[in-house]
């Protein structure tokens, strides 16, 4: 067994802070995506274009230089908007935005426009009789979504979503970077006290592989559910 | 030149941020981003080429060993592969004494080191999937030629394969230069790390990262562009007739 030198339960603390920024993000990305996918088919001329631009700029410039202008740029602008708020309106609150919440919201809007674009191609997928046939029975828009567009479009977002997650995963890494404690932080860390690069670098990443795994189960049993009624494809 | 200098200082007159000096640094750090992308899409491009024809291969101990490399470098961040290569090869005891060190020494290899193998082991893949969807006829033509295996290779697997992976490549040479950013972590001064410099100077987040992004936006497009021509030039053939 290998000594970790005593960093053993911090690593793991630091698993489950990649794990559940992992989660989190992936939550906030379907959602955005979501409503991107809705924006950009929409007949509305402007949300489509806002769609649009949104996807572009956000897929055309890496994660990292994202992450720092939301990281450090959030807070001076909560400061502006706060400080503006006290001078016009005699407001006074302050707000200290969390390093946590901030790594989900950035990773969150990154990945957001790539589902979105996911989820676009797979709500074009999804037959057109299938929405006629649902009109036909007179289903409210809600309802037609709920039980119709979303449980068909998944089918074909899956193989998209379970890639996007797989590189979000990896992106968690970054927000060691701008100082979230998840545990490439306490790997990189320890080597530094240590000495010791191996010992903490590749559990680490083993974790990630390990993680990717499961995932890729996980993945493969959803897709197995979806795609009842499809036979084998 | 006189008058571009003249026009840049009459443009940056009125503001702190943006002197003669930062750009210079944004300058500088594009030079390096350049060269650190391009050398490891140039060198992963030469190590997939054999790779991916290996990863094709029937013969098990010549295909699980290059999965295996592929799984675990396209399965880990690539800031820990970074680390790993960055460190290991700082704090291995003796590499400082060995003539190693006169080229280690600089962060600048152990990065290239670092993203040249996470490429290569994109690319493989890539082009694993490129030759995996040969068409059929075309070998069993090949075959009947009497071509040898290398001769069928280079004659019709690859080129067709190599047209095929195109559009994915080009996936993979953008999504290179986002990754290449966090070469900054290890004190490469790249675009990121010039933009970094700035911000911590000047404590101004926006103007450093805004108009680094808007620099990564428009190579980003440049790539796009060029391999959007590249298709339309080398993927002609595939497009419906009209």
């Amino acid at each position: 067994m290998i000594d970790l030198q005593g960093y053993g339960p911090r690593l793991l603390q630091g698993a489950w802070v990649t794990i559940e920024l992992g989660l989190l993000s992936l939550l906030l990305s379907i959602i955005l995506g979501l409503l991107t996918a809705t924006a950009k088919m929409s007949r509305s001329w402007i949300a489509h274009r806002l769609g649009t631009l949104y996807t572009t700029l956000i897929r055309g410039v890496p994660d990292l230089v994202l992450m720092m202008l939301l990281f450090f740029g959030g807070q001076i602008g909560v400061n502006m908007i706060t400080d503006w708020l006290y001078y016009q309106f005699d407001i006074d609150i302050f707000i200290n935005i969390n390093e946590f919440v901030a790594g989900v919201v950035t990773i969150g809007l990154i990945f957001g426009a790539y589902m979105g674009e996911t989820f676009r191609g797979a709500f074009l997928a999804v037959d057109s009789g299938q929405i006629e046939a649902a009109r036909a029975y007179g289903m409210s828009e809600s309802l037609m979504f709920r039980r119709v567009r979303f449980p068909q479009m998944m089918r074909h977002a899956l193989p998209g979503l379970s890639n996007n997650w797989m590189v979000l995963l990896k992106t968690t890494a970054l927000v060691s970077v701008i100082g979230l404690t998840d545990m490439v932080r306490v790997a990189e860390e320890a080597t530094k006290a240590t000495h010791e690069p191996f010992t903490f670098l590749i559990p680490v990443a083993v974790i990630y592989l390990l993680i990717a795994s499961v995932s890729e189960w996980g993945f493969a049993r959803l897709q197995k559910r979806y795609n009842v009624g499809f036979g084998e494809s | 030149m006189e008058q571009l200098n003249a026009w840049f200082t009459r443009l940056l007159a009125d503001n702190e941020i943006f002197t003669a000096q930062t750009i210079g640094y944004y300058a500088h750090g594009l030079a390096n981003t350049a060269q650190l992308v391009l050398l490891s899409l140039l060198i992963g491009l030469m190590l997939a080429v054999p790779l991916a024809i290996g990863r094709s291969s029937s013969r098990p101990w010549v295909k699980w060993p290059i999965f295996l490399y592929t799984y675990v470098f396209r399965g880990t961040p690539l800031l820990i592969q970074l680390y790993i290569i960055y460190y290991g090869v700082v704090f291995v005891d003796g590499i400082q004494d060995t003539w190693l060190w006169l080229i280690l020494e600089k962060p600048f290899y152990p990065a290239l080191i670092a993203f040249t193998l996470n490429t290569a082991a994109y690319t493989t893949e890539i082009f694993r999937g490129a030759i995996k969807a040969t068409p059929k006829g075309e070998i069993e033509a090949a075959r009947a030629y009497g071509m040898s295996q290398a001769k069928m290779l280079r004659r019709i697997v690859l080129p067709s394969a190599f047209r095929r992976a195109l559009p994915a490549y080009g996936n993979e040479v953008i999504f290179m230069l986002h990754a290449s950013a966090i070469a900054s972590v290890v004190t490469i001064m790249d675009l990121t790390g010039a933009a970094r410099f700035v911000y911590a100077r000047f404590y101004a987040p926006f103007d450093a990262f805004l108009f680094v992004a808007a620099i990564y936006l428009c190579l980003t497009f440049g790539i796009l562009y060029l391999f959007r021509y590249l298709e339309k030039r080398l993927l002609a053939h595939l497009k419906p007739q009209t």
